[in-house]
Parts: structure tokens; sequence; C-alpha cells
């Protein structure tokens, strides 16, 4: 089957998908994106989370033809935002690998609460799981978006 | 694999008719789950999120209707002043991602014992509406579950909606994990108080092979209430009373030892839960 959506404001399409592939699957290996990471695969680390119409998701859990006609924006599309800006300066980033996925959901939560109290910020990235810094200086870059 | 993707209601009835294995698919945080994992491989799938029907929810007969294809931030935002428990429950439900996409039409069709949404339909004594081409039909959700991962819903039908009163009294939820999120129960009650029929209804996740009403402990408790007169006194329920109301949900439950936790952890947990539950409720209504 093919899917044809939009992308970060550009349309794409992908040819011969196996109906069984994941949003990020074609993301990452049709369109060449590779900014959301796949680790997972089961919705429980947020690496790879993504906007589906404005929702925040995690896109290993769309399947590729859920997001026939849709509007996606990926990491790719915060290029040069204000939180992408913040977890740079915090230092909120070691290894790196879960950053975008906590960028796309802070992204989110400051787009719903503009000054978010510590409970907010932990509430809104509870489902994005960083192994390495311990959140505290990703809260931190929360903070400093926010300002 | 073949994809399906009806436009409507009526399209994707017709589509379960015929194809009576094929799995449907809403917002994706089980199916897909299988499908990445490689535990399952569905020869069939039915996208619903494009039936506009199901994302809706009114008034029916008194009751509240709401579509399978409504999700948990939905549900939170539009009718967690009318359904606290439900909205209590959805709240612990992943993550805001997960919440974004699942609904409670979903977690029927997934019929997990561990469910967050049970307990909270069990307590409230509410209905799931069964679709086919052939017609729908409403099955209390207390007759719904049938087994582990099992229920009463046949292979050419589809989850219309659920049904539900806006609480009649309060209500509560609560449920043990390892931590606040992405947790799958441990075990987790719910309860929900109606006044003016004087009822307590009860539900029990996580700790058998479906989600169980505690209906001895039910019925112990309207007694103490009904005897005493606190209904009407409005005043404390007594330790010991609370202390049998948690044994009676308890025995109600017949947890397992798994990877989770132990049967027996459940059973004690389950006590607290449910004495804790009843607690923040009454004291609710008495205020």
């Amino acid at each position: 089957m093919n899917i044809r959506c939009t992308v970060n404001g550009e349309a794409r399409e992908a040819r011969d998908v196996w109906a069984g592939e994941s949003l990020l699957y074609v993301l990452r290996e049709r369109f060449g994106l590779y900014g959301s990471k796949n680790a997972c695969e089961q919705g429980e680390c947020g690496s790879c989370s993504v906007y589906l119409d404005g929702a925040l998701v995690c896109s290993c859990l769309v399947l590729g033809g859920q997001a026939n006609g849709r509007e996606v924006v990926t990491i790719e599309g915060l290029h040069g935002d204000k939180v992408q800006q913040a977890f740079v300066e915090a230092g909120a980033v070691q290894c790196g690998f879960c950053t975008p996925g906590l960028i796309v959901a802070t992204h989110d939560l400051l787009r719903r609460v503009p000054h978010p109290t510590d409970a907010q910020i932990r509430e809104a990235l509870s489902g994005n799981i960083c192994r390495c810094t311990g959140y505290a200086k990703i809260i931190d870059a929360v903070h400093m978006a926010a300002r | 694999m073949e994809f399906h993707q009806p436009g409507s209601w009526s399209e994707a009835l017709q589509i379960k008719a015929a194809h009576p294995e094929a799995t449907p698919i809403a917002g994706g945080t089980d199916v897909m789950v299988e499908i990445n994992l490689d535990h399952r491989r569905p020869s069939e799938i039915i996208d619903l999120t494009r039936v506009r029907e199901l994302t809706e929810w009114g008034m029916d007969d008194g009751m509240l209707r709401i579509g399978a294809g409504v999700t948990y931030t939905r549900l939170i935002d539009e009718l967690g002043d009318r359904l606290p428990g439900l909205a209590i429950a959805s709240r612990t439900v992943g993550s805001p991602q997960i919440r974004n996409r699942g609904t409670v039409g979903g977690n029927l069709g997934t019929a997990s014992p561990a469910g967050d949404a049970h307990p909270p339909l069990l307590a409230a004594d509410a209905l799931v509406e069964l679709a086919s081409t052939s017609g729908s039909r409403r099955v209390p959700v207390r007759e719904f579950f049938t087994g582990p991962k099992r229920s009463a819903m046949r292979g050419d039908e589809l989850i219309a909606a659920f049904l539900i009163e806006s609480a009649q009294g309060p209500q509560q939820f609560s449920k043990v994990g390892t931590r606040n999120a992405m947790v799958i129960a441990v075990c987790s009650f719910a309860i929900a108080l109606d006044g003016g029929r004087r009822r307590v209804g009860t539900g029990i996740g996580s700790a058998g092979p479906t989600p169980i009403r505690a209906t001895e402990a039910e019925e112990f408790m309207q007694g103490v209430l009904e005897d005493e007169n606190l209904w009407d006194r409005q005043t404390e329920v007594g330790d010991s009373a609370l202390t049998r109301f948690g044994e009676l949900v308890a025995l109600a439950a017949r947890p397992i030892d798994d990877v989770r936790g132990t049967a027996a952890y459940r059973r004690h947990a389950l006590a607290v839960l449910a004495r804790r539950c009843f607690t923040w409720a009454w004291d609710e209504f008495r205020r």
C-alpha cells in the first residue's frame, strides 16, 4: 500500500509499504528522518514522540496507514525551536538518544502550559525515559524554555 | 496483512462481517505492541480512526453514551466532572502520549484483567454496546468479561460505545504499581457511591482472570450504611466495618503470582485500597 501524508509541512509519499509498518518505521526507513528514535517499540520510552494532527503520540504505536492524509511534525520540524536551544544551554543531553522525544514532549507541554511547575513537568514527561541524566537538567531545560 | 480503512460505521461493520478474524485498531496502544514485537501478525486490520461516529459522545435515555474511539485525554478533559471515577483511572493510563491515543473501546476490546478503565466501569454498572450488520446489543460490563483477554464480543461485532450514568455520588479509584506513570496495575480498585439508590459499587482490577465486582463487600457495606442509618446521619463508618469491607474485597479477588506481584501481596493491597477508596468517597459524601 501507499502512504501519503504531510511531514513537517511537506507532502510525502511512501510506496509499497507493508501494512504492519509503524509510522516510526515509515519516518525513519522510508523518509530518512532519523531524529525520531526507535527503542522500545511499545510506547514505554517516548523516544519516537511526534505530533500527529497536533497530538503528541508515540509514532511506534501508529500504524503507517493510520497516518494517511494526516499531518506529522517530527523533531526535525522543531529545528531551532527555543526548547531545543534550552536543552543545549542547560546541558540536558548526555547520550542524546532520548533528547528528540523529550524536546517534542516539552514543546507540547509548553503549548498547553506556558509556565509549568515541577510537578506538571514530571507528569508531562512521564512517558519519556532518560537513562543518563537523572532528569534534573532536563527539568532545568524545561523551565529555561518556559522563561 | 490487509489494511482496511472504513470511512463510516456502516462500512466498518460490513468489513467486520466479511472478515470476522480481522483485528480492529484505534489508538494502537495494544495492537501495535503485538505487531512491533511480532507476538501476533493479524491477517486483516481494520483502522477505526476514520469513523467519526466512534469519536462522539452524548446523552442516551438518561445515560452518557460515549463512542468507543473517545481517547482518555478527551474523557478527562470533556467528561471528568461527570465521570470522576473513570477520569481518575484514565489519568493513571500510561503517559500523555498513550492517553492521546488510547481509548476505552480499545481497553474493552483487549479485555485484559489489568485494563485501567474496567474497575470504574464495573463500579458504575456501565453497559457495553456491541454492533454488527445484524444489529446492536448492550451488554452489562459485569457480563462482558469472560476470561483473560476474552469477552462476550462475537467475531462479527465491533464495540460501538459504552454507556454509563453521570456520577450519582463520590467515586474513587486507586492503583498499585512500581511508579506513578507507565504502569500496568499490580492491582487496582474502584468505588462508586450512589446516595439516591443507597448503593455501593465496586470494581477490582488485575487480581483475577477478569476484572471483578466485589458483590459481597458491596452488600455488606450497604447493610452497614442502612442499619446504622449512615446515609442520612452522614457520620463516620466504624473501623471494624471498614476492615471487614477490605477483607471482603480481598476475598472476592482471585489473584495469581506473576511477574508484577504475588497473589498474597495483591490480596493485601486490595484490602488497603478498598478501605482507603471507600473512606475517601465517604468523606466526600459527608462534606
